[in-house]
């Protein structure tokens, strides 16, 4: 273990080398271990579109039904809550959906929706994924006279209205997620699946 | 090395073992020879009642895990079985989920003790920072430890705690699927969330804490005077004011086990779930990705820190937030430069200070319990930002500070956040605003201004040579 006659070049070079591969090892090493907690074959094979028969629901009515373990809302507006939604522009963060990753192209009109009475939406309130409470009533006690009518979240009290926009000055940013749906028929809708057979 | 020869010479098994282990030497080191200061009170129970609470929590982990699933199909029917079927599964159970409870609480007791009588400071910077990385690993502990009965509440406050990386710019989203191994939070997520609660998480945490003791016992312990014993030794080099740990402060803190485990059963026995704060109504209904109970507040004792996060409408820098309410503990002893450990010597305006910090804690762990309301939203703003003034005060009295640099940094501070209560003016809440306004303005008011005019009320006193009782 003499140190006299040591090349400290090519002991450094040696160290460094040594170093490097081994990190690269480590590093190799890591990936599968990182990469196993991603979402399994099972689970991206999971999550098939789901058919939704709108016909009994009563106006002003919402019903949810699961896709991808998810809540998706139809709601079927009366035409007093559809005339509504213009009136509160000015209190709402993005009132002409122009986050795009909101709503599919089809549902970027003033309804955010396809047909305008019937809301389509992902019952997951877009600030930490609670599912926000249905408050239909207009002007509804604890929420304010000038309620209009729409959701309320109880994790951070983020309001929606009734097309699913959020409110300025509240935790969540964006308007709630409209899926990919298209009709297959007048009252039955497809959720999940673009009209043109892609996926989201 | 420093082991004691005389002991090597000694027969029997000791010496056999001492031969080959520092058997004597670390019974010595740590715990015979162990010299702690005399004058330990009331806040000192609760180092080692937080290592008893380990072991609770370690023993009856250990039990639950027997008869536990970590299945999203079977985990909450197998918390049944255990509090219905099992011999005393109730009782196990119960201890565990009221241990973790009293985890906190006495974590929250040896941490305000820190603060009280200035532990963070030199030379014990980094038993503090092991101390707070304790702290943070127990948090995760526990956040994992709750999703496991995979009750309406369990899943829903996971839903609200990993969604929180869903708010890192760009790579939040596909952060969070990684984080749940799904979609959603479903079977993948409760599997490697089992695997971190049982064995990951509390490997760590052991590890933590046997640095945490060894850096304690390498610098020696403060006391309520924040006297440093060390200074004055007689001949043999032992501390005039330190007592032996053994037997002295194992025979004091067995009267505090004692009192403890009163307190621990009569929780265990008469209230396990605490009014819904240890254990909630809602995590009595299995997890249903469908539909989400009205009101998620998390457990107890995150509350406070949940509060930061509700007070500031973006979530991004909602979390960054809440993130740096933890995170700036870590820097504590760089925060707080006055030389002066204890309280008992530090100014009114000090002492004030820690006062008003206790009570925004608990203030702000109340309102993180609430629904969200107007008056509610407003206190939580408010309470929040006296949070972090606290640490402002601890760098402001590190010395007594010039009238001028007091009033011009009153000025800048009370400035800075009117300066945001004008940009969300809501005719509306007027009033609200304006009386709320006066809280964190009178709290910077009566620490940094009155001791300018006042100024033995800012004002350090002397420490003694020695400790005093």
């Amino acid at each position: 273990m003499a140190n006299e006659g040591v090349d400290r070049r090519r002991r450094r070079f040696l160290v460094a080398a040594t170093t490097v591969v081994g990190g690269a090892g480590v590093a190799a090493l890591a990936t599968p271990f990182v990469a196993s907690l991603q979402p399994s074959a099972r689970a991206q094979a999971a999550g098939a579109p789901v058919e939704v028969n709108v016909s009994q629901i009563e106006p002003g009515q919402r019903i949810s039904v699961g896709w991808r373990g998810r809540p998706i809302w139809v709601v079927r507006r009366t035409p007093e809550m559809l005339d509504l939604l213009p009136g509160i522009r000015e209190r709402l963060r993005d009132p002409d959906s122009e986050v795009i990753t909101q709503q599919p192209e089809y549902a970027r009109n003033q309804y955010r929706s396809i047909n305008p009475e019937i809301l389509v939406l992902i019952g997951l309130c877009t600030h930490l994924g609670c599912s926000p409470a249905f408050r239909p009533e207009v002007g509804a006690g604890e929420l304010g006279a000038d309620w209009p009518g729409g959701w309320l979240c109880g994790c951070h009290g983020s309001r929606f209205d009734m097309a699913g926009r959020t409110y300025r000055n509240q935790p969540a940013a964006l308007n709630l997620e409209v899926p990919p749906h298209h009709y297959l028929s007048d009252n039955v809708i497809l959720v999940g699946e673009h009209a043109e057979g892609g996926t989201a | 090395m420093a082991g004691n020869t005389a002991d090597k010479i000694q027969g029997g098994v000791l010496g056999w073992v001492d031969a080959r282990f520092p058997l004597s030497q670390l019974w010595n080191e740590h715990l015979a020879h162990y010299y702690a200061p005399k004058n330990f009170n009331f806040w000192y129970y609760f180092g080692s009642l937080a290592l008893l609470v380990l072991v609770i929590q370690i023993v009856t982990g250990i039990f639950l895990t027997m008869f536990f699933k970590p299945d999203a199909e079977l985990a909450f029917a197998s918390v049944e079985y255990i509090m219905r079927d099992v011999e005393w599964g109730w009782l196990i159970r119960y201890m565990h989920s009221t241990g973790a409870s009293f985890f906190f609480v006495v974590v929250y007791l040896h941490m305000f003790r820190a603060l009280l009588y200035g532990s963070y400071k030199k030379p014990r910077e980094l038993i503090w920072i092991f101390g707070v990385l304790i702290y943070v690993v127990l948090m995760a502990e526990a956040f994992a430890g709750y999703l496991l009965p995979w009750g309406q509440m369990s899943y829903w406050g996971a839903q609200v705690i990993v969604n929180l990386f869903a708010t890192i710019p760009y790579i939040g989203p596909e952060l969070v699927t990684w984080i749940r191994g799904d979609f959603l939070l479903s079977d993948a997520t409760l599997t490697r969330f089992f695997a971190l609660h049982v064995i990951a998480l509390p490997l760590v945490l052991l590890l933590l804490i046997v640095a945490h003791i060894i850096a304690l016992h390498e610098v020696g312990s403060n006391n309520p005077d924040g006297v440093e014993i060390k200074a004055n030794k007689d001949e043999n080099g032992v501390p005039l004011d330190g007592i032996r740990f053994h037997p002295y402060y194992t025979v004091k803190d067995l009267v505090g086990v004692g009192v403890f485990l009163i307190a621990f059963f009569a929780v265990v026995f008469f209230a396990p779930e605490m009014g819904g704060l240890f254990l909630k109504p809602a995590n009595m209904i299995p997890a249903n990705p469908l539909v989400t109970p009205d009101l998620i507040p998390p457990v107890w004792y995150f509350t406070s820190f949940y509060s930061v996060l509700r007070a500031v409408p973006d979530p991004f820098l909602g979390v960054i937030a809440m993130g740096s309410a933890v995170v700036i503990l870590f820097f504590l002893p760089w925060i707080d430069r006055n030389p002066v450990k204890s309280t008992r010597y530090r100014s009114f305006a000090h002492k004030l200070n820690l006062a008003v910090f206790v009570v925004t804690f608990v203030v702000l762990g109340y309102l993180g319990l609430q629904q969200v309301t107007a008056f509610y939203s407003e206190m939580t703003l408010r309470f929040s930002v006296m949070y972090f003034l606290f640490f402002w005060l601890l760098w402001f009295h590190s010395r007594e500070r010039s009238a001028v640099f007091s009033l011009a940094s009153f000025v800048v501070l009370v400035g800075v956040y009117s300066l945001y209560d004008v940009t969300r003016f809501d005719p509306a809440n007027a009033l609200l605003l304006y009386t709320a306004w006066l809280l964190p303005t009178a709290y910077l008011f009566v620490t940094m201004v009155v001791p300018v005019f006042a100024r033995n009320l800012g004002r350090d006193r002397p420490v003694p040579e020695r400790v005093t009782a």
